[in-house]
């Protein structure tokens, strides 16, 4: 069993003025890909948004490493080595493909060539387009860019809200099969989907997200079969 | 079909291989070098005709709005904040500046009403007695521009702390304001030992006093002190604190995602604009050689904005050709609409206010064709021309052929 790299205890979270997250509990095991799922205003969102430190918690425990980062600042917790790829992709579309991704390792201050290089590898499309304005990217580009931004400041645990959002199937494949390929390369992966199939599918560990709070937890392969899930999520 | 092309030379001219960027770092040097040469000429050794008569003072005032259009900019383009408080920050440099600058023999004249004034300190004067006179006023009107620019960069960090919280329209409207209420305290008698209440500043170190040995620099100083600056701008913006404010102007979600500090960039972009606002004012005065607050209001920020607008939001060459064509369109190429007649011809409707009228026009048209500005977001560079005129010369008989299908 590996170790837990980010153990949530109680967390509550207010937003809009609701209770959008009402005490839930799970822990990430490091270089395990977690996956939250549920409707929408299940608090998936809300949830992702609070840990990166965007929103502060009501109450509740955030642990990262054993240390305790509940309400900190979004900067500090990036450096600690938690990055979101935010809901919906937010790509800077006036900067330059390259200038998104020297964005992403702002909180950085040592040499990033070779990460540069790297995100490349893992994303050639980007590359040809590197001079081009974010902008002008289709869709599935500008979410591979949002998730090569995100992969720039060197996270140990990069979270993902709703990255098929919006997506033909087929490049929803793409952008999983490289969600497995960062897992594979040691990055722990907290991904947030509607796309309940995709998501067990890839998932080592899943919990299921209901109105502010988590009704179920298993295996991928556990809530894949569960007939409860089928139901509500997968349509079949 | 031309979408595609431009797609491709944006793309191409976003592009700052090396060697071009050498080679643009290269030919901006040499023209600015002959640039400089010029001015020295114009202002020792050509001689004055009506024309050089017309074209020096658009010369100069076209360079001081190039850096206060692009200080504006920065905040407006780049960092993506809507600030209207730029004449509050250029009267903010301007005072500071000719407060510092008065030498004590003038200031019972100046302040007639007051006593001759409180502050009875002159950079100029006080480094003149040691280095003489024209290291003097070189020196002095140095010093008291960058601390008329501190000044003005110190009041944007205070007001910033509960303004910069605000978001668009909210933060025009506040910074406003500000300009509206520096303006007001600034004519008011009570500080009048300091301001002059709201009689004019004068007598103050001006361009004319920018002298080594018989030889002036007029011209020139204006033109070093704004390249100058806008060099620094350039740096910022391509640094990467530039990138964090394009990214903020881009998306505040991801950019605070991405851990940049939201407040602590706005309030740095912030002051940094007002710091080179303040130096704008500075310069402002020393073109005038006379200044009262009452003159700096919106309707200045309005201008500059305007030129901001036409030349490019987040464009830094957009703005200072803007600056430059606005000046000279206002103040000398238009003069002739208000003379009353053409050539030796007397037209009726040729008379005082007309030119103004044909200006209005002219911009309409130019937003109307450039929804834009002049250059959009991009920057004018050499090897940029050269690629374009490559582009469209191989491009011309394609472009052609697709019509036709």
């Amino acid at each position: 069993m590996s170790d837990t790299i980010l153990k949530i205890t109680d967390l509550r979270v207010n937003y809009g003025g609701i209770e959008a997250v009402k005490g839930i509990s799970f822990d990430v095991p490091e270089g395990k890909i977690v996956t939250l799922i549920g409707a929408n205003g299940a608090g998936k969102s809300s949830t992702l948004r609070t840990i990166s430190g965007l929103v502060k918690p009501k109450s509740g425990k955030i642990e990262f490493k054993g240390q305790d980062i509940t309400g900190k600042d979004p900067t500090s917790i990036m450096q600690g080595g938690i990055t979101l790829v935010p809901e919906g992709r937010r790509i800077f579309p006036d900067l330059t493909v390259q200038e998104n991704l020297r964005v992403g390792a702002y909180i950085r201050k040592d040499d990033i060539s070779g990460d540069l290089d790297w995100v490349y590898g893992l994303f050639p499309r980007l590359k040809e387009r590197s001079w081009q304005a974010g902008g002008t990217l289709s869709g599935g580009e500008q979410q591979m860019l949002a998730v090569a931004r995100a992969l720039m400041s060197r996270p140990k645990i990069i979270m993902m809200d709703e990255p098929s959002l919006g997506l033909a199937p087929l490049i929803v494949r793409d952008i999983f099969a490289i969600i497995r390929e960062i897992n594979r390369q040691g990055v722990t992966v907290l991904l947030i989907e509607q796309n309940a199939n995709m998501a067990l599918k890839t998932a080592d560990i899943g919990y299921v997200l209901e109105t502010g709070i988590i009704t179920l937890r298993g295996t991928g392969a556990e809530l894949l079969a569960n007939e409860s899930v089928k139901d509500a999520y997968l349509g079949t | 079909m031309g979408k595609k092309l431009n797609n491709a030379l944006n793309a191409s001219m976003r592009n700052p291989l090396n060697a071009d960027r050498r080679t643009d770092r290269f030919v901006g040097i040499v023209l600015l070098a002959v640039l400089y040469i010029v001015l020295f000429l114009l202002d020792n050794f050509l001689p004055q005709t009506s024309f050089t008569l017309m074209m020096i003072p658009v010369l100069k005032k076209g360079a001081i709005y190039s850096l206060l259009c692009v200080s504006m900019n920065l905040l407006n383009g780049f960092t993506g904040l809507f600030s209207l408080g730029q004449a509050g920050f250029m009267l903010l440099g301007a005072y500071t500046y000719a407060i510092f600058s008065i030498p004590e023999s003038q200031h019972e004249a100046v302040y007639q009403y007051f006593g001759g004034g409180a502050v009875r300190f002159s950079f100029s004067e006080a480094i003149g007695s040691v280095l003489g006179a024209n290291a003097g006023s070189w020196l002095g009107a140095i010093i008291a521009i960058i601390i008329a620019g501190l000044v003005a960069a110190g009041f944007a960090a205070l007001i910033g702390i509960p303004v910069l919280r605000l978001k668009s329209d909210y933060l025009a409207i506040a910074t406003l304001g500000f300009a509206e209420i520096i303006r007001a305290v600034f004519q008011w008698e009570g500080l009048g030992v300091i301001t002059n209440g709201s009689n004019l500043l004068r007598k103050y170190t001006s361009f004319s006093n920018m002298k080594i040995g018989s030889l002036s620099f007029a011209t020139l100083f204006p033109f070093l002190i704004v390249t100058v600056c806008i060099a620094l701008i350039v740096l910022l913006i391509n640094s990467s604190y530039g990138r964090a404010f394009k990214a903020i102007r881009d998306d505040e979600v991801a950019a605070e995602a991405m851990g940049i500090n939201l407040f602590r960039h706005k309030m740095l972009s912030f002051v940094i604009s007002s710091f080179f606002a303040g130096v704008g004012g500075a310069l402002l005065a020393m073109y005038q050689t006379t200044i009262q607050a009452a003159a700096f209001k919106t309707a200045m920020t309005y201008e500059i904005l305007l030129m901001v607008v036409i030349g490019g939001i987040g464009s830094i060459s957009g703005s200072c050709i803007a600056a430059f064509l606005y000046t000279a369109c206002n103040e000398w190429w238009l003069r002739f609409l208000d003379s009353g007649h053409l050539g030796s011809l007397s037209v009726p409707f040729f008379r005082d206010g007309f030119r103004k009228v044909i200006f209005s026009i002219i911009i309409m048209v130019i937003v109307l064709f450039f929804s834009r500005g002049i250059m959009g977001d991009r920057e004018l560079s050499f090897t940029g021309l050269m690629k374009r005129r490559k582009a469209k010369k191989t491009a011309q008989p394609e472009e052609r052929g697709s019509e036709n299908a």
